[in-house]
Parts: structure tokens; sequence; C-alpha cells
């Protein structure tokens, strides 16, 4: 668009301050009129503020936000008198002059104020966060002794189901992913160990590693990212859709009917799928000893039956469970935080993720100081 | 001769045959056109939504769109506004075909147009005032107090409370929601409107205050507005013609030339219980 550029000049007429308008005052057209303004003030030696008339017959396109700065610097105010050349811009002066009101100021928050605030809002919403999440806990035992007294209520079509997802559809990216991990920590221990003439010892790192932590540890971090934030995203969506809404109206409890399946199936599959990923890092452990120790499969598995002890592939089978449990309630809960829009969908699945993974790393820290006390 | 008629034709032809434009007779009085459809034909894999639609839009009016469920208002307006490309035709906007226009010419083409989805599509991340600047800034790009000035007017226009615009549109109700929205479309007075179920989900006194609002507005700013409703009481109320989505094309008309209108799905449309209703409050 050729736009026409707006004009201004401040006379007097009559005793009286008039500003000439003239021109296109359009959003696009107005850009730095305000220091043209000043400058125009300033030539036409007028005082500096205060009501003017406004002369606008000679304006030849002009829009709300052209009106707006008009009257603006007319001196502001409601009372601002204008006159305009037809009637079609006198109604658009109008209606812009009742509605002109003082912009707000762009709030500005002092940097340690805002840093105070955000710190006190993380703790408290972390307090809410442990009670909702204890209360949650809580439902959800009411819910697990009722089903124990009523085993049907624990409905193994939905378990089963569920199972298939977080289970035998996260067995190839467990197995390939322990499998990795055995093969390079292999190699590294062949690497350090070799230096002291130790290598054969690559064998109970390997067993140990995955056993005790490597195994459960890596399984729950997998299962948290694709089991926990589907849990999350899955009961999300149907808070959003309202359908959890019509599962109580209905009589349904959501623990019962979305939570409760969920959670068996994590508890049964975490050791199961535990126990894979133990047995595709030792094949990795084997695989690399084969080629940096010119070690045979049978060497490397007699070396494992006799060195590591059951105790260590105990531990980890321990630990497995806990975590899927820790994982499933977590990725529920979350889900079932969701309010409202899609947006906290997406922002609670990563909140999920997030907090499953760090509540198994911290489990796991404590699981072994408990290991380490009784002495296994 | 055959290769003439457009394929679909033979469907259902037109009970009268039409004026320009799909219009039942012709209301143009010599006023500009400022969207022009000729042979509109917008299709799905094999489902066609619409064929050889032809629809005008004249300076200054309102336009309200109506149409069963699945006639494909929603995906006209796409075409329109572009985000939906037709597979034949021609979509003329304010005297220019909108399918040549490509780079500066087509941002400055949005800038003379305004869009209210229905749910409002405000940016989430920001405050009602920072959704109205957006606009400006992108195509006029003022001084920013200018800016926020500009936006504190444009919340007081659609009639939205002065701390309004602090807020982030999920603080907003649906109906505040939809005003905020209508207020970023009239961020750089467009000249034309479009409006998507503007009163769906608003009460019946929110719904009429929106229509007398659009109405104001349209009045005032010169505006001309194409809105797809199914409000009755809009159709009646604040529409000066009425644009129907029947059989693939659009039949155009005021309220009392569709009343007369022969087919089936408008006289059960207008003459049902709550078209009636309608047209007796605003008699």
């Amino acid at each position: 668009m050729a736009e026409a550029e707006p004009t201004i000049r401040y006379t007097e007429r009559a005793g009286k301050s008039v500003v000439e308008v003239g021109g296109t005052w359009t959003v696009f057209s107005v850009r730095g009129i305000r220091e043209k303004a000043e400058k125009a003030l300033q030539a036409a030696g007028a005082g500096a503020k205060g009501q003017r008339t406004v002369d606008a017959t000679g304006l030849e396109k002009v829009d709300t936000a052209g009106a707006l700065e008009i009257l603006e610097l007319a001196g502001g105010g409601p009372e601002a008198e204008v006159k305009t050349r037809d009637e079609a811009q006198a109604a658009l002066f109008k209606i812009v002059r009742e509605n002109m009101c003082d912009a707000p100021p762009d709030r500005r928050v002092n940097w340690l104020a805002h840093w105070l605030e955000e710190i006190g809002r993380g703790t408290i919403d972390f307090y809410k966060q442990v009670i909702k999440l204890c209360a949650f806990f809580g439902e959800i035992l009411v819910v697990v002794v009722e089903a124990i007294l009523q085993p049907k209520r624990f409905r193994p079509s939905a378990v089963v189901r569920q199972m298939y997802e977080v289970w035998i559809r996260a067995l190839v990216i467990v197995g390939v992913l322990c499998f990795l991990i055995g093969v390079v920590i292999a190699y590294q221990g062949v690497q350090q160990l070799k230096q002291f003439g130790a290598e054969t010892f690559t064998v109970e790192a390997v067993g140990i590693g995955m056993f005790r932590e490597l195994g459960p540890l890596l399984t729950a971090i997998i299962v948290a990212g694709r089991s926990g934030s589907a849990f999350t995203a899955q009961i999300g969506t149907m808070q959003v859709n309202q359908e959890v809404d019509a599962m109580r109206t209905i009589g349904l409890n959501p623990v019962e009917w979305l939570v409760l399946p969920r959670i068996t199936a994590l508890l049964i599959s975490m050791p199961l799928l535990a126990f894979w990923g133990d047995m595709a890092g030792l094949l990795g452990g084997a695989v690399a000893c084969t080629v940096y120790l010119d070690f045979t499969f049978v060497q490397f598995f007699d070396r494992l039956r006799d060195t590591v002890g059951p105790w260590h592939f105990y531990t980890g089978m321990i630990k497995a469970p806990v975590f899927g449990i820790v994982i499933a309630v977590i990725g529920c809960f979350e889900g079932l935080q969701v309010s409202g829009s899609a947006e906290s969908v997406g922002q609670l699945t990563t909140k999920s993720v997030v907090e499953s993974i760090f509540c198994v790393i911290v489990l796991d820290a404590i699981f072994s100081v408990i290991f380490l006390l009784a002495g296994v | 001769m055959a290769a003439v008629a457009p394929a679909n034709s033979e469907d259902l032809p037109p009970k009268a045959p039409l004026a320009e434009g799909g219009q039942i007779s012709d209301h143009r009085d010599g006023r500009d056109v400022v969207l022009r459809l000729r042979g509109i034909r917008t299709q799905f894999g094999d489902k066609v939504i619409h064929d050889n639609l032809d629809f005008d839009l004249f300076r200054g009016e309102i336009v309200g769109l109506v149409g069963g469920s699945g006639s494909g208002k929603s995906v006209l307006l796409r075409t329109i506004i572009g985000l939906i490309q037709a597979r034949a035709g021609t979509v003329e906007m304010l005297g220019v075909d909108t399918g040549t226009l490509h780079g500066k010419a087509k941002r400055q083409m949005l800038a003379r147009t305004g869009v209210q989805f229905q749910d409002g599509a405000l940016f989430s991340s920001l405050t009602v005032t920072e959704n109205i600047i957006v606009p400006i800034r992108e195509h006029a790009g003022l001084e920013e107090q200018t800016m926020r000035e500009i936006a504190a007017l444009k919340v007081a226009l659609v009639g939205l409370p002065g701390d309004a615009g602090d807020k982030k549109p999920s603080e907003l109700s649906g109906g505040m929601r939809k005003r905020a929205s209508l207020a970023r479309a009239l961020a750089l007075d467009p000249e034309l409107l479009f409006l998507d179920e503007p009163t769906a989900g608003l009460d019946p006194i929110g719904a009429s205050h929106y229509d007398e609002l659009v109405k104001g507005l349209s009045r005032n700013l010169g505006l001309t507005i194409l809105m797809v409703t199914h409000d009755l009481d809009s159709l009646s109320a604040i529409c000066d013609r009425i644009a129907v989505l029947l059989d693939k094309r659009v039949v155009v008309g005021t309220m009392a030339e569709l009343l007369e209108y022969d087919h089936p799905w408008v006289r059960e449309y207008f003459h049902g219980p709550r078209g009636r209703a309608a047209r007796q409050e605003h008699k």
C-alpha cells in the first residue's frame, strides 16, 4: 500500500489552539508521528500542553490507531473537540474517544523479588505435590485392599493389555540398549584392568554391574520414558475430554479402572524386563570378551558362575518391581492432575518423566545403603 | 454441450436461476465487491465438498454463512482465508486474486483482513495485550508505547474490562476469550473480517451483546464481515444477508428471500420452531 504521509500543524484560530491534521493516519503510517508532532509544536511556538480543537477536515484516510494518535496529540482528554469531514469519520472519532484509556504500564519486577518469588512458589508447590502424592498413594492402597478381597477387580484383561504395551513392546529397545551397555563396560573394563594384568576381572565388572545397577536402572529409565509418559498422556487426554469425569458420574472409580491395571502391569513387567536386560547385557559383555580377551563363551560364563554370587542378581530383582510401582504411580498421578487444556497434557507428561527418573535414582541410592547395611 | 456442464450439476438443479454470485436476486447496489469467489471446488480425496461455488461479498455488509453439519462451512472459510487450497476456481479479495499473491503483496493482503477463530486461537504464552500487539508489530512496527495504547483501545472497543489486557488467555472465560480474539483480529483495522461461530458457547445475553458489538463495530469502522454461525438470533438481528451452503454451492439472499426459497433444508432451517422464534423476536 502506498501510504501518504500524515501531516500535522499547530495554529491559533480566533484565540483558540487548533491542530490541523491531514493526509493518511493509519496504523501503517503513524510510525514516529510523536517526534514529528513535537517538532511541529516547536515550530509553531505554541504552548506545550493543554486541550486543543482538532481540525480533521483534511484527512484522507484514518483508522482507529490514527484517530487515537490525533486525539493524543490534541492533548488527550475525551473532551477534545473534533471537526471532521464526514459522518463516517465522525463516528470513528466518537467510538475511539469513548474507548480511549491509558495503557497500563509495562510491569517490570525487580530480579531479586522475582527470584525470591520463584523460590517460594517452588517450595510451596513441592510441598503440595508431596502431600497430594501421599493422598493418591493412600487412595491406591484402599483400592488395592478392596481388590485383594475381590480379585476380579484387578481386571485381568486390562492388565494383560497394559502388559503387552509396557513389556512385550519394550523388549527390543531394552534388549538392544542393555546389550550395547554390556559391550561398553566390557571394553572399558578390559582396557583399564589390562594395565595391572587383571583383565579377567572384566567378567565380574560386567556381571555385578549389570545385575546390581545397570540392568534394573537402565530398564527403569527406558520404561519411565516410554510407559510412564504414555500413562500420563493417556489419562491426561481422557481428563481433557472429560472422560474421567464421566467415569465418576457413572460410578466407576478412575483409580480402580485406570490406575490399578497400569500399576499391576508395570509391577509384573518391570522384573521381567530387568531380567531380560540383565541377560542382554551379559551377552554383550560375553561378545566383547571374546573379541578383546580371547575368551570363549564357555570361559566367560564359567567364570561368571564361580565369581558372581546369586545375591547380586537378587538385589536387582528386588529393586525392579519397586521402580515399576513408582513409575506407574507418578505417571498416573500426573495424568490425573491434567486440567482442561491440551497444553497441560504436554507439561505434565514432561514432569512425569522427570519426576519418575528422579525418584528411581533416589530410590536406587536408598537401596544401596540398605543392601550395604544388610551385607549383601 | 456436455463439456460445459460441471460434473455434479445434474444432482439437484437450482429451482430458479440465481443472479451473479449465487444471489437469489441482486443486492449489489453499485457497492464494491470485497470478496469474490468463482467456480470454487474443494475436495478431500474423492469427497467433493464444494463444486463450482460462486459467492460475492459487498462492502460494508454483514453476511452470515449457514449450512448443515458437514456441508463445509469451515472448509469454505478456511479456503477463503487461504488455509486450504481450492482445487479449482479463484478467490478474489479486495480486488486481487489471492492465488497470485506472494511475498510482500500477500503480507499486505493479510494485514487488511482479520480472522477470529472459534475458540479464540489466542497465543497461550502471551497476555491479551501482547496478543493484540503481535500483528501490529509484524506489519506496522510502531513504538512500544504507541502499540500498547492501541492495544488498550482495542481491548476497550470489544468491551473487555481494562485489567483483561494483562491476563493470559487461560485466565479468561470463554466469552472473554472470544472478545480478546476479536480485538486481535481488529488490531490493524482490517477492511474484511471473518468470524467463525462468534456466539457459539455464549449464553443468550452474552451472545446478544456480542451481536450488538459486532454490528456497532461494523457500522462505525466500516467493516465488511463474513461470519459462520448457527445462531438464528444473530442471523435475524445483525446479518444483512445470509449465505446458505446447499448441495456444494452457496445460495445467498436476505432472510425474506430465503423464507420463500424452495429447498427442503432451507425450509426446515428457517421454518422450524427455532427459526420462527428468532424471527418473532426481531420483528
